[in-house]
């Protein structure tokens, strides 16, 4: 795994991922915008969301515990304001949150965001952001 | 002034049942695996009732009573249909207030908005919809002498429909009034965070309206609004909420060529000219109400104006103005008809607001006015409750490019007409803006470049019937709250006849 990274999740969020994987599959997030529900991660089956162009891949998060790596999308218009800032997938106590697979649980994905350093910056620039 | 008693408290003047089915062909439904989910209020964070968690099997019995409703109930008359969309807005009508408290409880909105904005809204709208459908005609075109193509709406028949929570029972009007009135049959799914208003709509108007033509379905997006949204037995889906959702839908419709309708939000500019300060008269005061109106509805308004354009030249002046109106906001118990800010609908929709209000900071922006959590104490000290915010930043930080759903404005400065077009176009959203000026040049200029379904001039936040709403770029398709929604409810019939006897003389 790349020392430097755009996203990552807290340990609470690691243990709901853990056992939505257990029950759902392979799992993956889509960064919402918009209102209501929005500008929250949504949380889908591997492939339920269909990505392309318009998409940026912005990691993949190794949970200890799941096979398969979680990917992390958003959408490339959305992704030229949010370049800047690192992403951490929290869990809170919540309700609803459009289909995405933890809401039953009482609970919902939240995006905790801080500024990428310069140099953490440099780096992931350099590397190409592949749209797929 | 007055303060409602929660309902189920003595003196309250509506009362919730202590658990709700589904609404499926006329009766009351249990869920098919027999589950519920606790419904809190934000107003306390305790919960009042507990509603049906319906899934899959449950959106395929009210896919069953409406398709068995829908062919009898789409031959009825225009006049008909308009009589049960009549009725209905009457009954509302009659029971605005207690309605009103529902809504409060289950959203957590202020009263004084409840009664004097969501409820009469529906209430007209039901009427608005009547009144169109009534006037609807097709068309003829005359070809020639002996050829004429007849034009027919006709419904689409069953469809469904998504709502979204932030106004429960108005979002379910704008949608069930012109579907119904269209000739469809609706399977509609609450949005889980506010699922009971809607139900005692249902209570009062559950004898108006044949049995399966309006379908009640509550639970979880995954569970309820998924199968719902992908169903191959709906002919048409419509959905009020943002856009990784709105993808999903149409990815679903393209599997089952079907149509949708979408209002997926916005990050509207609020442009205020250096003109509006000339005089400090009652123009100016309305103006600088303008301004205040993100924090209306707690900013749980797609259409919130969330961004904030001032001309340098009264930038200073009209901040300090606008800091003491939003200052004097009442923020309190949402029972109360003299708060202006209530509650936020949810305890993630609270800490999303936070979690903004963090980046912000980060990104540099300044807090001129709240910034935090507001404490209320007592009964409320459970709810979910945000100080109404003043950011001053820059367009480019993400504060002023997401839609935060919370009583928090970003503020910017611009110099001219053509670099307010350059910001307030600088989104990727386009649903609603507002320009404020005396200058009538100005405002018609701005009005057409600013690329937004609606823009708002020398007023904000009115969203009366006859008025198209939707959005430009990511903000969605279709347009609400006009008689051209009848359309997105209908399929056009042609008839091509001939009326010459002559063969054409190919064969």
């Amino acid at each position: 795994m790349d020392s430097v990274s755009r996203v990552a999740a807290t340990g609470k969020a690691a243990d709901l991922l853990r056992r939505l994987s257990g029950e759902h599959g392979p799992l993956m997030f889509h960064q919402s915008g918009g209102c209501c529900d929005g500008s929250s991660p949504m949380c889908y089956l591997l492939g339920e969301f269909v990505t392309g162009p318009s998409d940026v891949l912005l990691g993949s998060l190794a949970i200890p515990g799941i096979l398969d790596p979680v990917p992390v999308w958003m959408s490339a218009a959305q992704f030229e304001y949010w370049r800047y800032t690192h992403l951490t997938i929290d869990v809170v106590p919540g309700r609803g949150g459009g289909f995405s697979l933890e809401a039953p649980l009482g609970v919902r994905f939240l995006i905790r965001s801080r500024l990428l350093t310069d140099q953490e910056l440099g780096e992931l620039e350099e590397r190409y952001l592949k749209p797929s | 002034m007055t303060v409602y008693a929660a309902p189920g408290d003595p003196g309250s003047v509506v009362t919730y049942r202590s658990r709700y089915e589904n609404f499926i062909g006329g009766e009351w439904t249990p869920p098919v695996k027999g589950q519920y989910f606790e419904n809190p209020t934000p107003v306390t964070g305790r919960p009042f009732t507990e509603v049906a968690r319906g899934t899959a099997d449950d959106i395929e019995l009210a896919l069953d009573a409406a398709h068995g409703a829908a062919p009898g109930w789409g031959r009825t008359s225009p006049a008909d249909r308009a009589a049960v969309l009549l009725k209905i807005a009457d009954v509302i009508e009659r029971n605005l207030e207690p309605l009103a408290v529902a809504e409060t409880w289950d959203n957590g909105k202020p009263v004084r908005e409840t009664l004097a904005a969501d409820l009469p809204l529906a209430v007209d709208h039901f009427r608005y919809f009547a009144a169109a459908v009534r006037a609807q005609e097709g068309s003829l075109a005359e070809l020639d002498e002996e050829t004429v193509a007849y034009h027919f709406h006709e419904p689409l028949g069953v469809v469904g429909q998504i709502i979204p929570w932030n106004f429960p029972i108005l979002m379910a009007t704008w949608k069930l009034a012109p579907a119904l009135a269209a000739g469809n049959a609706v399977v509609l799914k609450p949005a889980e965070q506010t699922p009971a208003s809607i139900l005692k709509v249902i209570e009062l108007i559950a004898d108006l309206v044949p049995a399966g033509v309006v379908n009640i379905v509550n639970g979880f997006g995954v569970e309820a609004g998924k199968p719902l949204a992908s169903s191959p037995r709906v002919a048409k889906v419509a959905f009020t909420g943002e856009t990784t959702t709105g993808r999903l839908i149409m990815q679903y419709a393209s599997q089952n060529i079907r149509p949708v309708t979408l209002e997926l939000g916005g990050k509207s500019p609020n442009i205020f000219l250096e003109d509006v300060a000339r005089a400090r008269d009652e123009f100016y005061d309305k103006t600088l109400e303008g301004f205040t109106m993100f924090a209306l509805n707690q900013g749980e308004v797609c259409t919130c104006p969330s961004r904030a354009l001032i001309q340098d030249s009264i930038y200073d002046r009209f901040m300090a103005d606008a800091l003491e109106r939003t200052r004097a906001v009442t923020q309190g118990n949402p029972l109360d008809t003299a708060t202006m800010v209530g509650a936020q609908a949810s305890n993630d929709q609270l800490e999303k607001i936070l979690s903004y209000i963090d980046i912000g900071r980060q990104e540099g922006a300044r807090v001129l006015t709240g910034g935090g959590q507001a404490h209320l104490g007592g009964d409320l000290a459970g709810g979910y409750y945000i100080q109404p915010t003043i950011f001053e930043g820059e367009n480019r930080m993400r504060i002023f490019q997401e839609e935060i759903f919370g009583p928090v404005v970003s503020v910017t400065r611009f110099a001219d007409l053509a670099d307010a077009v350059k910001i307030a176009n600088d989104t990727l959203y386009g649903l609603g803006a507002g320009v404020w000026t005396r200058d009538l040049h100005a405002a018609y200029y701005l009005g057409r470049a600013i690329q937004a379904g609606r823009v708002w001039t020398n007023c904000y936040h009115l969203y009366p019937a006859h008025a198209a709403f939707g959005g430009y770029k990511q903000s969605g398709i279709g347009r609400e709250n006009h008689k051209m929604m009848l359309d997105h409810y209908q399929q056009t019939k042609n008839l091509l006849v001939s009326y010459s006897p002559r063969k054409l003389g190919f064969f």
